[in-house]
């Protein structure tokens, strides 16, 4: 049980009431929330100074037009943004946030962080295809009964870390008030108590665990088991990964969009890897041909050593893949199976240091230690 | 071809413990597999993972990292650095499917020219056993 604030609003209103009461109240300078902008309300990431400009806001809005964690390490990459700033984020969004977190490229010092219990996000193609609005009724049915939404991105019917971590406040969603017309907000932590204080509502006492959660979870695993099984990513072999891989077009749309890829340089754009015409010259020594230009398998398999041990399953990579690749879903794959190893959940825990930035010195003594008697 | 077959090792070796070791058994003549190219590191986690992935698209038959024994880093901490990169290699290899068997991890201290010929041959035994590495004949980099 933890403490909350009832309020007599649906989800989406409740939260934008807060937020501009955030503002209003000077409890935050700014807003960081999903916005509807343009002629056509296009989903973008916003941020909001003034309460009026909240009106197009739709925090809770199931799409993710880019990764939220990483905009907001932008925004504190260089130290703690000098005024408060409040952030809707997904919990993948947060978790990603906490992870650069760890890799120095955020500060959470002035960051008030409000999110949710997510069901996941539509593909950004949904922007395109009609609207999203069609789509939402069905998916808020399926949120409040704890079932895997359809259409939403492959990564998100197999994610089970839909119950975020680090967050100040969480909005329950799933198995939520549904057609009741109230939301609750649950606090977490001293700074979601404060940014509340005063917002009308009930203080109650609730439990964000429920049987929708449970049954959710449950649902989500097995949606993993057969995502990580059952496709053609599921151990590819070289082979499998010439397929899946040879489609690549090297336009570097994942890493741009990758959260945890934070470099200004991409290793793999710099000199070092650029195919200079001698390479092809070796290469052709000793094979009948060579694809022009060469390195997509050796780009994916590289960045994913960089990175992996991090990747968060938002789904940014696949969602803008440009010719389809499940990079999503090899990658969070890998990264589960890499985090396993180290008893690791990334985003997870704050304190916890990054597996590969620390070691132990009795552990993993199966790697390298068979000695050979003379 | 597996009777041809003379495997392509890329060894990574570190230059305080496992390349003096090599240098010793040298010095020592003591006779191993022709099969290794030894690139000397300064310390095996110099080795960032994507060299070993690097080495194993271009065509290698198999990789070798080799490093002080635990606890003797001429840098302190630096192979405890390169077990936990090397799990991490291990588990992206397995789940992609590719050959785990290929990888090697060895630690050779200064003084152990032989392990460095029982080492080598017995990844060249074991990648024999394996064949060529598809990864040299196909059209990839």
């Amino acid at each position: 049980m933890s403490d909350a604030l009832t309020i007599s609003k649906p989800p989406d209103e409740a939260l934008r009431a807060f937020l501009a009461f955030l503002l209003q109240e000077k409890k935050a300078a700014a807003v960081l929330t999903l916005d509807r902008i343009g002629k056509d309300a296009a989903p973008a990431y916003s941020l909001i100074t003034d309460a009026k400009e909240l009106e197009s806001a739709a925090p809770l809005l199931p799409i993710m037009p880019a990764n939220a964690g990483k905009l907001l390490a932008e925004i504190t990459e260089l130290g703690p943004s000098p005024e408060p700033i409040a952030a809707v984020l997904k919990p993948c969004e947060l978790r990603a946030l906490v992870e650069l977190k760890k890799l120095n490229q955020a500060n959470l010092d002035n960051l008030l962080l409000i999110s949710f219990t997510c069901g996941g996000v539509f593909p950004l193609a949904i922007r395109n295809n009609g609207g999203i609005n069609e789509t939402l009724p069905a998916y808020r049915d399926a949120l409040a009964k704890g079932e895997v939404a359809d259409g939403i991105r492959p990564t998100c019917r197999a994610c089970e870390h839909f119950v975020p971590y680090n967050a100040d406040l969480t909005v329950a969603l799933v198995g939520g008030p549904g057609s009741s017309g109230t939301s609750t907000f649950l606090i977490n932590s001293s700074r979601g108590a404060e940014a509340l204080e005063g917002f009308e509502g009930e203080r109650t006492e609730a439990k964000l665990e429920s049987d929708a959660i449970d049954a959710l979870r449950a649902k989500r695993a097995d949606e993993a088991t057969k995502l990580y099984t059952e496709s053609e990513t599921a151990a590819p072999g070289l082979d499998g990964l010439i397929s899946i891989f040879g489609r690549c077009l090297s336009c570097r749309a994942c890493s741009t969009v990758c959260p945890i890829c934070y470099c200004e340089l991409c290793y793999f754009d710099s000199v070092t890897e650029d195919p200079a015409p001698n390479k092809y010259e070796a290469q052709l020594r000793h094979r009948k041909a060579t694809r022009v230009p060469p390195g997509t398998i050796a780009f994916h398999l590289g960045r994913m050593t960089h990175m992996v041990i991090s990747c968060v399953g938002c789904g940014m990579c696949s969602d803008v893949c440009p010719v389809s690749i499940p990079v999503a879903t090899l990658f969070s794959m890998v990264g589960k199976s890499a985090d396993k190893v180290f008893s690791y959940v990334p985003g997870k825990d704050l304190d916890e240091e990054l597996p590969l930035k620390k070691y132990e010195v009795d552990e993993l003594s199966h790697l390298g230690e068979e000695r050979i008697e003379s | 071809m597996s009777a041809a077959f003379v495997p392509n090792i890329v060894g990574f070796f570190c230059n305080w413990c496992s390349y003096t070791a090599a240098d010793l058994a040298g010095v020592s003549r003591s006779h191993y597999e022709p099969t290794v190219r030894i690139i000397r590191v300064m310390c095996s986690s110099r080795v960032d993972p994507h060299m070993v992935v690097t080495a194993f698209l271009g065509g290698a038959d198999g990789v070798l990292l080799a490093g002080c024994h635990p606890g003797d880093c001429h840098y302190v901490t630096g192979n405890y650095r390169t077990r936990r990169r090397f799990a991490l290699l291990q588990s992206m290899f397995e789940t992609l499917g590719l050959d785990t068997q290929r990888l090697k991890l060895s630690w050779i201290g200064a003084s152990e020219g032989n392990r460095v010929g029982q080492v080598v041959t017995d990844l060249t035994e074991a990648v024999k056993q394996l064949g060529p590495n598809p990864a040299r004949e196909a059209m990839f980099l």
